[in-house]
């Protein structure tokens, strides 16, 4: 050790500061490191192997979890009946699953006319492992990217080169159009939900994850119509995302809304509640008078 | 058959007796007891208190109503708190309170102030007595004869006419009704458009056109003519679509468009007994929106059964089945409009509907279209 040392201090004619040595160290460690990434041939390989991975993760938890109602490979499972006991998953895509699986509606806990919103019971990781599974076994659309439904960023509306404020305002009337139009007929035009035959209702859509909703105007859940990227492009799908943020922000003027119902909701409450308290209050007032058991000395 | 009874035990007329007598006594009323307003002055005095408290807290809101109307904002700016209107709320919660003070305080003084002895007040006869009778009878025949309306016909006359005349204000009025719609009723604005521009089936609300080739099976589609936007380019004069006139044909042309597998499609018949194979591509339809039963806009679809639900009155129709009625209390399938695409593959109508949209009318069969 010595040796060496002395042999380095004879061959260098600088002085050498205490951390040069870790520094070179790491520089060459940064430059294979680089180097590597860049040359390295085998890139599209890895994306692949990690992506065969997910598959095969996700075939393990479909069949634990999935196959039941959904067979073996997704094909669909009729009933003696003919009807359908867990329909055909081979063309419904990783949004499909995304949107099912992460709002808990999958898997069902009965069979029934239809799978309400619960608790999700597969982490991300999983639902990942799911939804590459399923995107395998046909076409589909894929889970969209963030940025298709950030609604920060409108992007350039009105044409003025910037993009603010009334850009947003602009993709706010444009989704409230598309959404009177489009979703009021079953969502109702508070965006709470309404009644559908044989059971079914159209689930309240106010307060859900924006991707959700996205999901679930790319692959209609349920007896839901879709509304793909030919019916509503994705900037319009944005917009329509846009007016259910704003109506979650904008306050209720006249007083509550009873869940926006309608006129039922209302009904109940006006019937029920109002005049029921006051036919309460008047037996209350006809019934109770207080008395004394004195008396008055009538002059 | 003998008769028993005698003279004096004739029962009296019914309802004209009065029971003095009967099997259980009249226990009277219970003795009355006294409140302790009646017997202590520092309550009474207590209680005259809190009746003004209350009517003097309900002048307060009134002017508190007053302030709120003045001071908060309902203009593009409102007034928020706690996520409601504060204008609303507060002129509600003011106006609401002020009316409800002054009730409460009328009824706790009477039932704290106001004298609250028991009063027995025996029923009487309905019939009035045969002197009041006879006085209103003999009052009305002097009216009649101080009248002279049986003397002088020329007066009874010109008012009986008088009084007729004035119905025919109201039969007269019956005609702002009108004028008849004619064959409005028969037609929407929907055609094949000119020869260079075949009429197109454009988004309602955004008004973009719809290229076939961009709808997957399941998409669902609200639509309107282009007419309604572009009316020139199908020779239409704009007047025609401004204003009432545009409400008027978008309710009568409103459509949902569905794409299906083609397989779904149940084979159907057009009015005239032709087929109705070439009013789709590949497998879009399109319906009328408005329901046959009592007109309401209808696309509550059902994706996996195709079945159009109306939120009315729950008709259901069969969006596979030339529009059949599978439930509910409309009488008439949905009218389908037969569509083909255009040179750029948008999709277009080839006509107007073959019967008449909407509701049913009294003489919807009796005259040809």
């Amino acid at each position: 050790m010595r040796l060496l040392n002395r042999t380095a201090g004879r061959l260098s004619r600088h002085r050498r500061g205490p951390l040069a040595g870790l520094l070179v160290l790491v520089l060459g460690l940064l430059l294979t490191g680089g180097l590597y990434a860049v040359l390295a041939p085998a890139q599209a390989d890895n994306t692949d192997q990690d992506n065969a991975a997910l598959v095969k993760e996700g075939r393990e938890l479909f069949l634990v979890g999935c196959a039941f109602c959904h067979g073996q490979n997704g094909e669909g499972i009729l009933t003696q009946g003919g009807s359908q006991y867990g329909p055909a998953l081979t063309d419904v895509g990783a949004a499909a699953v995304d949107f099912q699986v992460g709002t808990g509606r999958m898997p069902m806990a009965v069979p029934g006319s239809q799978a309400p919103r619960k608790k999700v019971v597969y982490n991300d990781k999983e639902i990942e492992a799911l939804a590459a599974y399923v995107a395998s076994l046909g076409t589909g659309p894929a889970v969209p990217d963030a940025d298709l439904y950030d609604t920060s960023s409108p992007g350039d509306l009105n044409g003025d080169g910037t993009e603010d404020e009334k850009d947003r305002d602009l993709l706010v009337t444009r989704g409230s159009q598309i959404f009177l139009a489009n979703c009021t007929a079953c969502h109702n035009f508070e965006g709470s939900g309404g009644a559908m035959p044989r059971g079914g209702f159209a689930p309240k859509i106010r307060g859900v994850d924006s991707k959700h909703i996205y999901e679930a105007m790319l692959t209609g859940p349920q007896s839901m119509d879709t509304f793909s990227d030919g019916n509503i492009p994705p900037e319009d799908k944005k917009a329509v995302i846009a007016y259910l943020e704003t109506l979650d922000k904008s306050p209720s003027y006249s007083g509550f809304t009873f869940g926006g119902l309608g006129p039922v909701s209302e009904g109940i409450i006006a019937w029920l509640c109002g005049l029921g308290l006051l036919v309460g209050f008047a037996v209350w007032i006809a019934a109770h008078t207080t008395r004394t058991s004195k008396q008055k000395d009538e002059a | 058959m003998s008769d028993t009874s005698t003279p004096d035990q004739q029962a009296p007329e019914p309802g004209t007796a009065l029971e003095t007598a009967g099997p259980i006594p009249d226990p009277g009323l219970p003795a009355h007891t006294w409140r302790p307003t009646d017997v202590d002055p520092a309550k009474e005095r207590r209680a005259e208190r809190q009746v003004a408290a209350l009517f003097g807290l309900s002048a307060l809101c009134t002017v508190a109503f007053l302030v709120a109307y003045f001071t908060l904002d309902v203009g593009d700016d409102w007034h928020v708190v706690g996520g409601f209107g504060a204008s609303s709320m507060a002129l509600g919660v003011t106006l609401g309170l002020a009316l409800m003070l002054i009730g409460i305080g009328v009824i706790h003084w009477a039932r704290k102030l106001m004298g609250d002895h028991e009063i027995v007040e025996m029923r009487h006869s309905a019939r009035s007595s045969d002197e009041d009778r006879e006085g209103t009878l003999q009052a009305l025949d002097d009216g009649l004869e101080e009248s002279g309306i049986g003397r002088r016909p020329l007066i009874r006359n010109s008012l009986l006419g008088a009084v007729g005349l004035l119905g025919l204000p109201a039969v007269v009025l019956l005609r702002d009704l009108g004028p008849l719609p004619g064959k409005k009723l028969y037609h929407t604005i929907w055609g094949d458009g000119t020869a260079d521009a075949p009429m197109r089936i454009v988004r309602d609300g955004i008004w973009t056109p719809i290229l076939a080739s961009d709808l997957e099976i399941g998409d669902l589609v609200n639509c309107q003519p282009d007419a309604l936007m572009n009316p020139q380019r199908y020779g239409i004069d704009p007047s025609e679509v401004e204003g009432v006139n545009l409400q008027v044909h978008k309710s009568k042309a409103s459509l949902v468009l569905l794409r299906m597998d083609p397989g779904d499609i149940i084979p159907g018949k057009a009015a005239d007994g032709g087929s109705r194979d070439n009013w789709t591509v590949d497998g879009i339809v399109a319906y009328s929106k408005i329901c046959t039963h009592v007109g309401c806009p209808i696309s509550l679809n059902e994706r996996t059964t195709h079945h159009l639900l109306c939120p009315c009155h729950q008709s259901t129709f069969d969006l596979a089945d030339s529009g059949k009625v599978v439930f509910g209390p409309a009488g008439r399938p949905l009218p389908q409009l037969p569509i083909k695409v255009d040179e750029q593959g948008y999709l277009v109508a080839r006509s107007d509907f073959d019967e008449p949209v909407g509701p049913s009318f009294w003489e919807r069969d009796y005259y040809e279209r």
